[in-house]
């Protein structure tokens, strides 16, 4: 083929792209290799006091949601509000993994935005996050009392698809 | 009323548009003079419809006409003069037409100076240029109508985002878009040779200055976005790395590459087929920012308002302009390849080094960028990867391209002897890395390997851009020394350098430190004392604020006092942070407040950022480079260059060595 035909050909892959992009309707997340298996392990230093750590262990006796969040994050901006609502309602305890941040910069978001975590855990190098399957910020888990992590949701989270995915999981499996 | 006639105004600048569309084109098809210099007069017809309705909006805003939608939900009437001035363009549609207003002047600028070019190819330009209007002109009125009426009116108006009432944010975006805008110049001059399919070293001559206007434009924009995004954000970044951001980045990146491979398209007639793909690549990178910026499909903290609408209608445009260029592209390209050849050492190699390495840095961008997409479309989120990525993918094209950028400068096209190649650059390499090494060690205490090369490289580039304007400054007085192509290509890039040893001695020497202050206490950060002395109340013309009164001290020496803010707009009720920033050369101390904690006790963050001017000074300088580049006299003459009056030997001599900088 011509060379002169790839810039072409390079484009319209892109714009074909961009409109799958814009027209997408809602597709439900595809399962995380993780979902079924007991949540990896991890000790991190927390946000608030570097000598008080937070881990796998403190995750299992209850349904608990692990939270991916990082100040750059714009979706973290955008759940942040639920997250604050769901923290006061009590109903899950939340986790945080401020994943690949500045701790000051972590810090000061939750002291002017609030806290909605039982604590967060300060993964600077993003090493937990591997562990974790992450792919970027925000991701959710959601973990079970026996430590098994049952749903992942990609993206912010809100209250439709808190309702419509995390709680039938969360009182289904108290049966 | 007056809303009406903008409205009106906007119709008939379109009617025009489509006008100064036809005629050129098909004037200069049909070789008929009468329909290119209709083209000429339907632009500045165009242009001044255009003015008049942007007239009226800046009216509406002016006279807090809230009937008026894009008014009332984007100003108040407390809302300082200034800012309902800026407030036209502090959202969608405003932004939209500000930038048709730039299209249209561009277009009669390029009406005006280009009457020394062959009448068939400016009217092409002027022809390819009205196209591009009537697409954003349909865009703003069926999509983006900024004169869309509220009945019955509010009293008083949403306001204007509180992040937007700042004087760097009233002329962020039209410099930027005066730089985006001047892309789509550089554009109709690769369409209409391509159209013509006559595609000489005169083009290149005919394009270059445009170009770097453009390219001038857009790094002053993006640099007082970054400073804007530095101060007024609150949080001493500088960069984000944010889609909008590289929506701005991507252009600039290519324009730059450009802008080298048109100085060998000039020079030596190569590289034609891939400076045009370069063109065209520029102005579609500034509608694909403009598509991702305005349709939504990219989760950012500055993104507009979304609609799909806006989306799709921005995207068919992207898609009719960028793939009927690159049909014609295809079509035109395979003639224009040169068979003059040049050697390996030549600067013409490190030219092409400089292209490959800029679009690499492009390509990354743009997939960093596009990844987040990419993710939602396979999982169903919107997620971003974030600065991590973007730091460490974006310094493996920088770093070669700095090195080879010095090198690049002083070495001669077609061919280098190789013995002669590397002398005058012995010193400045020399300096380079001994201050490289010693500048951080010494003065900052703290070395290590990258933050070594970043200095080194920084120095490199400033030393190795000192050459030609010191020797012939040295050997000769007067004019003939050093065309002014050269010396704006040094300036140019001792600006880079600046900017380098900026970004490398901020990023490893940064100091911040979250405190809790009460009134009278002090902390001390980087070997400053911060005394918070005072806090008081104060009030705004649109907001009440908290201001503290911070003195600096360093060894018990006043250094200066700070007012930091943290204000809450009336009307949107958020909070912002204004930060008190103390300014030297060599440093900023950086003091915003937080948030009270507990009984006179409020938390502040402290930041010592130690060359961080030298990031936007160096900008500054590279557009000053840019600006000494356009005033060479050969854009001047309307005859193509002529060959040059040899003035004895050894001048000759001087000056061609000289001229092979450019």
């Amino acid at each position: 083929m011509n060379r002169y035909l790839w810039p072409l050909v390079a484009v319209i892959a892109l714009i074909v792209f961009l409109v799958i992009g814009l027209t997408r309707g809602d597709p439900r997340a595809l399962p995380s290799p993780f979902i079924g298996k007991p949540a990896p392990q991890f000790v991190l230093p927390t946000l608030e006091d570097p000598s008080v750590t937070v881990g796998s262990e403190q995750l299992s006796g209850q349904y608990s949601l692990v939270n991916v969040w990082a100040t750059w994050c714009g979706g973290c901006r955008t759940e942040h509000p639920f997250l604050m609502d769901l923290s006061r309602s009590g109903a899950i305890p939340i986790y945080g993994i401020n994943w690949r941040d500045n701790a000051p910069e972590a810090k000061r978001w939750l002291q002017q935005l609030g806290d909605p975590y039982v604590a967060s855990g300060f993964d600077e190098d993003g090493r937990v996050g591997i562990d974790w399957g992450v792919y970027g910020a925000p991701e959710t888990f959601l973990v079970d009392p026996q430590g098994i992590v049952v749903y992942k949701h990609l993206g912010p989270l809100d209250r439709t698809a808190w309702e419509r995915d995390f709680v039938p999981l969360i009182s289904g499996g108290g049966k | 009323m007056i809303p009406e006639i903008g409205q009106f105004s906007l119709i008939l600048a379109l009617m025009l548009a489509i006008a100064q569309g036809v005629l050129p084109l098909l004037g200069a098809h049909r070789d008929d003079a009468t329909m290119m210099v209709a083209g000429r007069s339907a632009a500045m017809g165009q242009f001044l419809f255009v003015a008049v309705s942007f007239a009226c909006l800046t009216w509406a805003f002016l006279n807090s006409d809230f009937s008026v939608l894009y008014v009332a939900n984007h100003s108040q009437l407390s809302l300082p003069t200034m800012y309902k001035v800026s407030a036209v363009w502090g959202a969608h549609e405003g932004s939209l037409l500000m930038w048709i207003l730039l299209l249209s002047a561009w277009t009669v600028a390029v009406a005006k100076f280009s009457k020394g070019l062959p009448q068939a190819f400016s009217s092409r330009v002027i022809g390819v240029l009205g196209l591009l209007s009537v697409g954003f002109l349909l865009f703003a009125l069926l999509t983006s109508n900024p004169f869309d009426r509220l009945v019955p009116p509010p009293a008083d108006g949403g306001d204007l985002n509180p992040l937007l009432q700042d004087p760097g944010l009233a002329i962020h975006p039209p410099l930027l878009y005066i730089g985006y805008v001047g892309f789509s110049v550089a554009f109709a001059f690769a369409i209409a040779a391509m159209i013509s399919g006559d595609l000489d070293q005169r083009w290149a001559k005919w394009t270059r200055p445009w170009t770097t206007v453009a390219w001038m434009f857009l790094t002053l924009g993006i640099a007082i976005g970054s400073w804007w995004a530095y101060y007024e954000l609150g949080w001493g970044g500088w960069w984000f790395w944010d889609p909008v951001e590289n929506a701005s980045f991507m252009p600039w990146l290519i324009g730059t590459a450009l802008i080298h491979s048109l100085a060998v398209t000039e020079r030596r007639g190569l590289f034609k087929s891939w400076t045009l793909l370069l063109a065209i690549t520029a102005f579609s990178l500034s509608l694909l920012g403009t598509f991702l910026v305005r349709s939504g499909i990219i989760v950012s903290v500055h993104a507009f308002a979304t609609d799909p609408t806006r989306g799709f209608f921005i995207l068919s445009f992207l898609a009719v302009v960028v793939i009927g260029a690159l049909i014609l592209y295809a079509w035109r390209a395979p003639s224009l390849d040169s068979d003059a050849g040049f050697s390996l050492l030549s600067r013409e190699t490190f030219l092409l080094l400089n292209n490959v390495l800029l679009v690499v840095a492009a390509a990354l961008v743009l997939i960093g960028t596009l990844s987040p997409l990419v993710i939602e479309l396979l999982n169903g989120g919107k997620i971003s990867i974030g600065p991590p990525w973007f730091n460490i993918a974006f310094i493996v094209p920088m770093l070669p391209l700095i090195v080879l950028l010095g090198l690049g400068m002083h070495t001669m096209w077609r061919v280098q002897a190789k013995e002669t190649w590397f002398n005058p650059l012995k010193i400045p390499a020399l300096i380079a890395v001994v201050l490289g090494i010693v500048v951080p060690w010494i003065f900052y205490g703290r070395i290590t390997v990258l933050l070594a090369a970043g200095c080194i490289a920084g120095f490199w580039i400033i030393g190795s851009s000192l050459v030609l304007p010191i020797r012939s400054l040295l050997r000769e007085k007067g004019a003939a020394g050093i065309t002014r192509s050269a010396l704006g290509m040094s300036i140019a890039h001792l600006g880079m350098g600046l900017f380098v040893i900026g970004v490398t001695i901020v990023s490893a020497f940064n100091h911040e430190s979250d405190q809790a202050l009460r009134q009278g206490g002090t902390v001390e950060v980087a070997g400053y004392e911060f005394e918070l002395r005072e806090l008081r109340d104060v009030q705004g013309p649109n907001y009440s604020a908290i201001e503290g009164l911070v003195e600096i001290r360093k060894d018990g020496d006043y250094v200066g006092t700070l007012r930091p803010q943290k204000r809450q707009y009336l009307v949107q009720k958020n909070w912002m942070t204004e930060a008190g920033i103390h300014v030297d050369w060599n440093k900023d101390l950086f003091v915003a407040l937080g948030d009270q904690i507990g009984e006179g006790a409020w938390s502040v963050r402290i930041q010592y950022k130690p060359m961080i001017r030298f990031i936007w000074f160096g900008a500054l300088i590279m557009a000053l480079g840019g600006l000494i580049a356009v005033t060479d006299k050969r854009y001047r003459s309307k005859e193509p260059v002529a060959p040059k009056k040899s003035k004895g030997k050894g001048g000759r001599k001087r000056k061609v060595a000289a001229e092979g900088a450019q």
